[in-house]
């Protein structure tokens, strides 16, 4: 293999293969990139075998061929190169080396066979379909801030994507809950996209799909199948495995008569429950929120730090009501309006609060209170 | 010279015998009314119990400990002349000893008695250590005017109470750290009472194996063997930074203990790091039913212990021994802490159906830690769990009715598998 190729290029191809690369892992292989140069183009591909990215860019190929090395360490030395240089990639069959060069700096890395290199059996899919990034990217944008950590509940590690119905038709619908908060967000359904089955997308691929999404202008094509989930722009395709168990029915979950409704500016809102936050003790971090006609007073009791107060003119006609939540999980939700007012709709201290922006039902959260 | 009759507790300054009731069992040593800490430890406490419940078997070699592949828990001291030890297995015991009475642990008399025991080591001194049901350090530093006797007195008062009112014996170590006290009561079992006082504390430590330095194991012992130290006087030779540089932390504390410097203070409240029970079965099992009917149980030990406690805790660890002496351990931390059977067992559960091992087992065990107030306990409420808040307040109610009728008045039927 012997191929030339602009720096910059080679770079932005690179950088999606190596994060996805685990840093410590015990297959060296693994640690890898494959790089297969043929007509004129290089592709570089990269797993942790439950993710596989394949990044494709426009090179000069002298001689095809393919070859195998470190992911992490090619991907230094090229962001070190001067911007603008032309790289060489050869390799020497003979020593097991792939000689980088670029002006007058020369590199040698040790490959490993290409032979080894595990590439991700090819599936097929059920449903394909074209989605513009900014909706996907608002999908799952607004979804994964409540992603479960918790590994004994491995099933709510990932976002589940599934066909729904919402309120003015069927719509491709993204839902993370940790069962402290739950995030539900819909987006207009995508030709083709009827018959997808549902999928927990995992967090991992959630985030490193993100870097395929930044693009306003682009489109993605998906592909869905029970196992597996594809989203490939023209130069980069990701291919993830999706978690295999089953999303809890969280309809169920999600009120609907609640009736005490709240508005109030979110980002006023999120600052002062973050002042109050400040005194709460670290572990249990709660607020409690007690409201009155067009009031609202924040409050932190903390017998061991101390003790905070804030007063907020807010809309709320309904009975007095005293509700406490955890204050990470109020900035979280509240972080998430950037358009409109936020509304919470409360029913009593016990019951799970559900919180919107202005009337949008298309992106929904519910937060769990807390005794205070 | 203080002497000090064991038998009258009267005090005397020269004799071999006790001036008012002629008793031969007397104290002497010139420090005697200087010493305040002393450890106590009742002798071969389970036997001794079981002989006094049961007179049939006061001449008799008795061994407590229970099982079919059981281990010795304690036996008396006519069976340790045959050689029988704790932790031996039954079966060698047996060997050693064919004619020996066994007898199960009833563990609630031993708590209980245990209590008694306590009582009467509270009205000497607020100022008491427990290590287990049998054995306390006891601090009387200062308690001397308030008594209106030095502590070896009230000691000495103290085990003799404990023969004529609950009909057991134990032996006190006395001296003036816990290093040595502890010490000092293994000196003279049984019925002994054993001083080391500040004088000769060098002489006694010097030629002793280092094994007797508590925190000194199989591997520790080996190393320092390998450093060329055998005996105290061994280490006496070593200076301070090399012990500290060869040996970590363990050195320096080496450094101390081998002089007899030991500044721990005996701590009225050992602060609780974690609640766990376990259970050893009877055979090896890898029944998933009747596994989940012990993580049941072991659940609801653990959350009845944390509740007597007014505790919770943040961390849930299964602990898995199996058959072939492999121990598993998971753990998993929850959102916020939780004293409640409920949600113990369910992330024990979920633990144990993630373990992706397969049995048999040998043991099970159940813990909490990173404890927290139970003021911080159960306060948030998981979504996807509506049914939790009437579990939790079914479990509330069943323990309200576990108070006023007994344990047993209500169960769950999962906790018969």
């Amino acid at each position: 293999m012997k191929l030339s190729i602009e720096r910059g290029t080679l770079l932005k191809a690179l950088a999606q293969a190596q994060s996805v690369v685990e840093r410590r892992n015990t297959i060296p292989i693994l640690a890898n990139v494959l790089i297969e140069a043929e007509g004129a183009n290089v592709s570089f591909r990269a797993t942790d075998l439950d993710i596989e990215v394949l990044d494709r860019a426009p090179a000069m190929v002298e001689r095809a061929g393919a070859t195998t090395v470190s992911a992490v360490m090619l991907h230094e030395i090229i962001r070190k190169l001067p911007d603008g240089s032309l790289v060489n990639l050869s390799e020497d069959a003979a020593s097991g080396r792939l000689t980088i060069a670029a002006g007058r700096s020369n590199f040698s890395l040790a490959t490993l066979p290409k032979e080894d290199f595990p590439v991700m059996a090819s599936s097929e899919y059920s449903s394909n379909f074209s989605a513009p990034a900014p909706m996907l990217r608002r999908l799952f944008d607004k979804a994964k801030f409540a992603i479960s950590t918790e590994e004994t509940r491995y099933y709510l590690n990932g976002v589940y994507l599934h066909v729904s119905t919402g309120d003015s038709g069927p719509v491709l619908r993204a839902v993370a809950t940790d069962g402290h908060r739950l995030a539900r967000i819909d987006a207009t359904l995508p030709e083709g996209a009827a018959g997808m089955p549902g999928v927990i997308v995992p967090r991992k691929t959630v985030n490193e799909l993100r870097k395929l999404l930044d693009d306003d202008d682009a489109t993605i094509a998906v592909s869905v199948s029970e196992t597996k989930v594809r989203f490939a722009t023209p130069v980069i395709t990701l291919t993830s495995k999706v978690i295999d168990g089953t999303f809890p029915d969280y309809t169920r979950v999600i009120p609907t008569g609640n009736t005490r409704r709240l508005e109030v500016d979110a980002t006023e809102f999120a600052k002062a429950v973050d002042r109050v936050a400040t005194v709460s003790s670290e572990r249990s971090r709660a607020v409690k929120l007690s409201l009155e006609e067009d009031r609202l007073i924040l409050s932190v009791n903390a017998p061991d730090s101390g003790a905070a107060e804030e007063e907020l003119a807010v809309a709320y006609q309904d009975e007095r009501l005293e509700i406490g939540f955890n204050a990470k999980y109020l900035l979280e939700i509240a972080s998430q309006v950037d358009r409109e007012n936020a509304v919470f709709l409360f029913n009593s201290s016990g019951d799970p609060t559900l919180m919107r922006e202005g009337n949008d039902m298309s992106a929904v959260y519910v937060v769990m209170p807390m005794r205070v | 010279m203080s002497n000090l009759c064991r038998d009258c507790l009267t005090q005397f300054e020269t004799g071999a015998r006790c001036p008012a009731c002629r008793s031969p069992r007397i104290l002497a040593h010139a420090e005697l009314n200087d010493l305040s800490i002393a450890h106590m430890d009742c002798d071969a406490f389970y036997a001794s119990v079981e002989k006094r419940d049961n007179p049939d078997l006061r001449d008799k070699a008795v061994i407590v400990g229970g099982g079919t592949r059981g281990v010795v828990s304690t036996c008396c001291y006519l069976a340790r002349i045959h050689g029988v030890r704790s932790a031996m297995p039954m079966f060698q015991a047996l060997k050693l000893c064919p004619d020996a009475t066994v007898v199960k642990p009833r563990m609630s008399v031993y708590v209980e008695t245990s209590r008694a025991i306590r009582a009467l080591m509270e009205e000497l001194t607020p100022a008491i250590e427990p290590l287990s049901l049998d054995e306390a350090f006891l601090d009387l530093t200062g308690t001397t005017r308030l008594h209106g006797a030095p502590p070896a007195v009230m000691l000495a008062r103290l085990v003799k109470r404990m023969e004529d009112e609950l009909g057991l014996t134990g032996s006190i170590g006395l001296s003036h750290n816990k290093f040595l006290a502890k010490i000092a009561s293994d000196l003279d079992k049984p019925r002994g009472f054993s001083v080391i006082g500040r004088a000769e504390t060098e002489a006694f430590l010097r030629p002793k194996p280092v094994r007797i330095i508590w925190g000194v194991g199989t591997a520790t012992q080996a190393a320092l063997d390998s450093a060329g130290i055998r005996t105290i006087a061994d280490l006496l030779r070593w200076d301070r930074g090399d012990l500290n540089a060869r040996f970590g932390q363990m050195g320096e504390r080496l450094w101390h203990l081998s002089r007899g410097q030991d500044h721990r203070r005996v701590n009225r409240d050992e602060r609780l790091k974690s609640i766990s029970k376990e259970t050893t079965f009877f055979d090896d099992t890898s029944d998933a039913d009747l596994l989940d009917g012990h993580i049941w149980r072991l659940s609801e030990q653990v959350a009845d212990r944390a509740k007597a406690k007014h505790l919770s805790g943040r961390t849930v660890t299964l602990k898995l021994k199996r058959a072939d002496f492999t121990l598993i351990t998971r753990r998993h931390s929850l959102t916020d802490p939780t004293q409640l059977t409920d949600r113990i067992y369910r992330c024990a559960k979920d633990l144990f159906e993630q373990s992706a091992n397969k049995g048999p087992y040998r043991l099970i065990g159940v813990g909490i830690s990173d404890l927290a107030p139970e003021a911080e306990a159960d306060l948030n409420r998981d979504l996807l769990d509506p049914n939790a808040p009437k579990r939790a307040a079914a479990e509330r109610a069943a323990d309200a009715i576990r108070a006023r009728f007994g344990k047993e008045a209500i169960i769950k039927g999962r906790a018969l598998r």
